[in-house]
């Protein structure tokens, strides 16, 4: 135990700022304080800080806890988002009018956001289909996922069904994109082929399908409604063609099937 | 519903107070609380008794470190002349100094100051929180207090944010 009478060090005016200072010492602090101005005023200082948080922050406590962190919607979103899992009913769609999403060309000014947009997909890809053990931020059977990617990216995303390619959602993560928070999907097939789909803002509101390859990477970009999309994987154009026609199905799959222009169509008019 | 269940479920508006103090940002604060309980939840099986709180606090402060790495490599610019003084006097003006300094602090500080004047833990019960001896967590408090301090006097060019 301290001495009675011994000087007071600074680690003990915090303790006795904070309560923990045992009771025989406090009187003799306390009468270190009266004959120490300086001390005395260090602690009164630490004392309106602990005042001006609690003043601050202390009413939290009080707040209504928001619904999303009741521990029943917590535990009730893990396992309907398993349900949905496991239905592998996923859709990838944008929010706002997406008919004829695909129907327009680039304008001029297009080509370098969209350039820089998908070679930072590209780069996303390849760096995260080479992770083994961590590909991904967070797995696809976390209900956060999806929430959560789509508060940060600005919009409500869904992770299409790609279930016919042999492509099984694994989760996502999110990613520094060329306007602001970018979203990463990644799928894996049962041999391990990876394939991500990537999102972010994008000062182009619509531009048509294009192809580009990188050494062995394909990736197919479009955007619509201020948002630009990226599907890569293996260089394989019918693949990913196909995969970008699921998607496009899947958005597109409450309007009449004779409106749409088919996603194939506009494919190979754009020639790549 | 079980005690551990109970026990987390109680934890909930002070795990919401300190992660707003810690973020200032109600958005983002109610975000680390979220992924702290589903966190929390998921690793039921892996608590044998102890102290649920110390445990909670714990995971919340290590996913607000991950997210504090994740903005810092995209760096916001703040200018420094006009927005740096502390207000003038009124009625709101303590409340955001506080948060202004509070931001100034480097996150070690911040989180053991927090830890201890607002959530009330023993310095004991922070040092396993932040996986430091006592000394450690005792000298982050120091820190934090002569920082604020010397924010709250105005002595600005001496607080420019060290780390």
């Amino acid at each position: 135990m301290i001495d009675r009478n011994s000087p007071v060090t600074e680690e003990e005016l915090h303790v006795y700022v904070d309560g923990e200072l045992p009771a025989d010492r406090r009187e003799a602090l306390e009468t270190w304080l009266a004959d120490h101005p300086e001390d005395a005023s260090r602690v009164a200082a630490w004392r309106a800080q602990v005042e001006a948080v609690r003043a601050r922050f202390g009413s939290v406590v009080d707040e209504p806890v928001p619904d999303r962190l009741t521990l029943d919607r917590i535990t009730r979103g893990r396992r309907s988002w398993g349900a949905v899992a496991a239905a592998a009913v996923l859709l990838a769609f944008i929010g706002g009018g997406v008919a004829g999403w695909m129907a327009r060309g680039a304008s001029a000014a297009a080509p370098n956001e969209m350039e820089i947009f998908a070679t930072e997909a590209i780069g996303a890809h390849r760096l995260y289909i080479g992770e083994v053990r961590h590909p991904i931020e967070v797995k696809a059977e976390e209900n956060h996922l999806l929430p959560w990617l789509s508060r940060r990216v600005g919009t409500t995303l869904r992770a299409p069904d790609l279930s016919t390619f042999d492509l099984k959602l694994l989760g996502g993560r999110l990613l520094p994109g060329i306007n602001g928070p970018a979203a990463l999907f990644m799928y894996e097939s049962t041999n391990g082929e990876r394939v991500t789909i990537y999102t972010t803002k994008i000062n182009e509101t619509r531009t048509s399908f294009r192809y580009k390859v990188s050494d062995n990477f394909g990736a197919l970009n479009w955007s619509e409604g201020g948002y630009g999309w990226v599907v890569s994987g293996p260089d394989d154009k019918p693949r990913l063609k196909g995969i970008a026609s699921t998607l496009y199905e899947q958005m597109e799959n409450r309007a009449p099937a004779r409106e749409r222009t088919s996603a194939d169509q506009l494919i190979s008019r754009r020639g790549s | 519903m079980s005690t551990f269940r109970q026990d987390v479920e109680a934890a909930i508006p002070a795990l919401r107070r300190y992660a707003r103090a810690l973020t200032r940002d109600a958005d983002a604060a109610d975000d680390l609380v979220q992924d702290t309980l589903v966190r929390a939840l998921r690793s039921e099986h892996l608590f044998h008794g102890g102290a649920i709180r110390s445990w909670l606090y714990t995971i919340l402060t290590n996913l607000n470190r991950n997210r504090l790495r994740s903005l810092a490599r995209r760096p916001t610019l703040i200018p420094i002349e006009d927005d740096d003084a502390p207000d003038a006097a009124g009625p709101e003006a303590g409340g955001r100094d506080i948060e202004r300094a509070l931001g100034l602090l480097v996150e070690e500080p911040r989180t053991a100051l927090l830890l201890v004047v607002l959530e009330g833990l023993a310095y004991r019960e922070v040092a396993e929180v932040q996986g430091v001896p006592i000394g450690t967590v005792m000298s982050r408090l120091a820190r934090a207090r002569a920082q604020i301090r010397s924010y709250l006097d105005g002595e600005r060019p001496a607080l420019r944010r060290i780390k």
